[in-house]
């Protein structure tokens, strides 16, 4: 999460503790939903029944202060106590070491809020599941210093890793990664022309090397270029999302993007946000004929912010001075995700695709 | 030129004469205490004492007793003068830092008495060398006036309870509240940092808990950037005792074994920082 954000946003919630971030352009976006059981003890507390159960966001780099070294972490700690106290405005994080020593963290806190993505899994035309070994292996062909990489579909089920490296002289090469043993395609459910995404791979290193450690199976979600892809891990106890904006295609930016139904909104004129009311509403009806379950923990639309108190949304923080003004932070966000599809031949704000979460740590 | 019974000339004594036949019994205890440029060394028949002080509110003391020496004379009641610890370090560890099983370096140490330099003859593998260190008029020391009988708070810990605290407090914060009591939380180090506040309990009843004796709820701060050098002397030691008195100055007493068994001392003496404000919880 820290090579996404450099805040750590925790939302607990019925179905467990949600931690999340989101990258300063909000073309990144990851959560992990720790399930009530990871937890010996796992007390979200008490919402009334106006009242939403209270989320608050932290420094990312306050917070892995208190984990500071992992591996002393796991000889000397026992327990790990997490509290969040908001009249004290702290959240504390206790942990219980052995030799019967205990360390006290008291973190501040901002209010925050919700931080959401708006994705459908079931929405994405292709499916791809491997082991992150496997994904891992492809990816290690690459430069390290690597800012994107094309993901692409071909006939016969072939997967393509590519990049980019342009010389001065204005010409392109790249790596084409040998097709790995891939498991379980998913063969599109539309048919649609070979997709190809592409994405930082700053942020999917990060998720690699946790999938990695976890032994969990990596499963992506890909449509067509321009359309958010989606890395999910899942287990027992977890359920990992790692959602990235991609580079529409200026390629196929002729083609009118046309799945999902889409395609019938008028094209954004200059008042940005009622356009963008008026797209999210064409979205929700469509939404509302699409098989399947939505996803347990990031709805397909956001009503709660949506209906929020108008004294918790001045209680928000600016977080970006966007380039819509007045209108509140998870609108801009699912914007930018939809954006490039609303524009057809203008890439959208995915485009400054800098690398966005340095590593600090300069792992390989 | 043979180091050991170098016999001195008629009518030359040295003020003080030394000899060890490993340095690095000296210099890793002069690097506990190393953070400041120089240092004032007193000798006495008991052995030799190196006091380093910054900012007129700490004061470390590395104490190498005689017997640790091969060879070890005072001609003078004591002997003290000032000199530079960096180069007194450097020209200690001349032949190198890292330790290769089996070779050490030999050390003789000469002072003819005021006004001359400090001579070193380091042997090492059949190599000599030989330095000579100026050296200046002692200043004069802080006492801190702490004694046993105004010792108000005591604990002894295992060092090693300590260590990773001590390396991983948080530089953010000023100070570093201590607090002693006989009542909870009995022994807990604070910070206060740009991330929150942070505090580090040991109860009573620990393992690491060697001695406890606190009388009185007591919670002074001290300057962190001072106190800080002192996590080097707490990485050698195996124990350490805190004290404090009635003006809450502080008392870091640490026990260090060296690679013959030996012990030898450092300490810490603090004051607690004048600005008091209301601890955070």
């Amino acid at each position: 999460l820290s090579r996404i954000g450099d805040e750590l946003y925790l939302e607990p919630t019925e179905s467990g503790l949600s931690l999340r971030a989101v990258n300063s352009s909000r073309s990144a976006f990851a959560s992990f939903l720790f399930a009530p059981l990871f937890f010996q003890l796992y007390e979200p507390g008490s919402a009334g029944p106006d009242a939403e159960l209270f989320r608050c966001k932290v420094h990312m780099k306050s917070f892995l202060g208190v984990f500071r070294s992992l591996p002393s972490l796991e000889k000397s700690v026992g327990k790990c106590l997490i509290l969040l106290k908001p009249r004290a405005s702290r959240l504390v994080l206790q942990l219980h070491c052995k030799h019967g020593v205990t360390k006290t963290h008291n973190l501040a806190f901002q209010e925050c809020e919700r931080l959401q993505a708006v994705f459908d899994t079931q929405r994405c035309a292709s499916r791809l599941c491997a082991p992150a070994r496997v994904l891992a292996e492809a990816v290690v062909h690459f430069p390290p210093t690597l800012a994107e990489v094309t993901l692409g579909t071909g006939p016969g089920g072939r997967i393509s890793l590519r990049n980019y490296v342009e010389d001065e002289a204005g010409e392109s090469c790249g790596v084409r990664s040998p097709s790995p043993p891939w498991g379980a395609l998913q063969p599109p459910t539309h048919p649609v022309p070979p997709s190809r995404a592409e994405q930082d791979d700053g942020d999917r290193a990060g998720l690699l090397s946790f999938a990695e450690a976890s032994n969990l199976p990596l499963t992506i979600h890909f449509d067509e270029p321009g359309r958010p892809v989606i890395f999910t891990l899942d287990d027992t106890v977890l359920e990992v999302h790692l959602v990235l904006a991609t580079l529409s295609d200026l390629e196929s930016s002729s083609q009118s993007p046309s799945t999902n139904g889409v395609s019938h909104l008028p094209a954004p004129s200059d008042d940005f946000a009622d356009d963008l009311e008026s797209y999210m509403a064409a979205m929700e009806t469509s939404e509302g004929c699409s098989e399947g379950p939505p996803s347990p923990t990031f709805p397909l639309h956001t009503p709660r912010p949506a209906q929020s108190k108008p004294q918790q949304q001045e209680e928000e923080e600016e977080e970006e001075e966007g380039a819509v003004p007045g209108t509140p932070p998870h609108k801009k966000f699912r914007s930018l995700f939809f954006g490039s599809v609303m524009t057809p031949g203008r890439p959208g704000p995915a485009t400054t695709q800098e690398v966005l979460a340095e590593d600090s740590d300069g792992e390989s | 030129m043979p180091l050991s019974a170098q016999p001195a000339a008629s009518g030359e004594r040295y003020a003080l004469s030394a000899s060890l036949d490993n340095a690095r019994h000296l210099s890793s205890l002069l690097r506990a205490v190393h953070f400041q440029d120089h240092a004032t060394c007193l000798a006495t028949a008991s052995g030799l004492r190196v006091t380093v002080e910054d900012a007129k509110c700490i004061q470390a003391n590395a104490f190498i007793q005689a017997e640790i020496f091969q060879e070890f004379s005072v001609q003078e009641e004591s002997v003290m003068f000032r000199i530079s610890l960096s180069v007194l370090l450097d020209c200690l560890t001349i032949f190198g830092t890292s330790s290769l099983p089996g070779t050490s370096t030999a050390l003789r140490m000469c002072y003819r008495g005021y006004g001359y330099p400090l001579m070193l003859f380091l042997e090492e593998g059949g190599v000599v060398t030989v330095c000579k260190i100026n050296t200046q008029e002692p200043e004069e020391l802080l006492d801190f006036d702490f004694c046993s009988t105004k010792v108000v708070n005591k604990i002894i810990l295992q060092s090693e309870g300590l260590r990773e605290a001590f390396a991983e407090l948080d530089m953010t914060s000023e100070v570093l509240q201590i607090t002693m009591s006989p009542d909870k939380p009995y022994f807990r180090l604070s910070t206060f940092g740009n991330a929150g506040s942070a505090h580090l309990d040991y109860p009573r009843d620990s393992d690491l808990m060697e001695a406890f004796h606190c009388n009185q709820t007591q919670t002074n701060r001290y300057k962190i950037s001072l106190l800080k050098p002192s996590t080097k002397a707490l990485a050698l030691s195996c124990k350490v005792s805190i004290r404090t008195d009635a003006q809450g100055f502080l008392s870091l007493q640490y026990m260090i074994r060296n690679e013959d068994g030996q012990i030898c001392f450092v300490e810490y003496y603090c004051c607690p920082d004048e600005n008091i404000t209301e601890a955070e919880l």
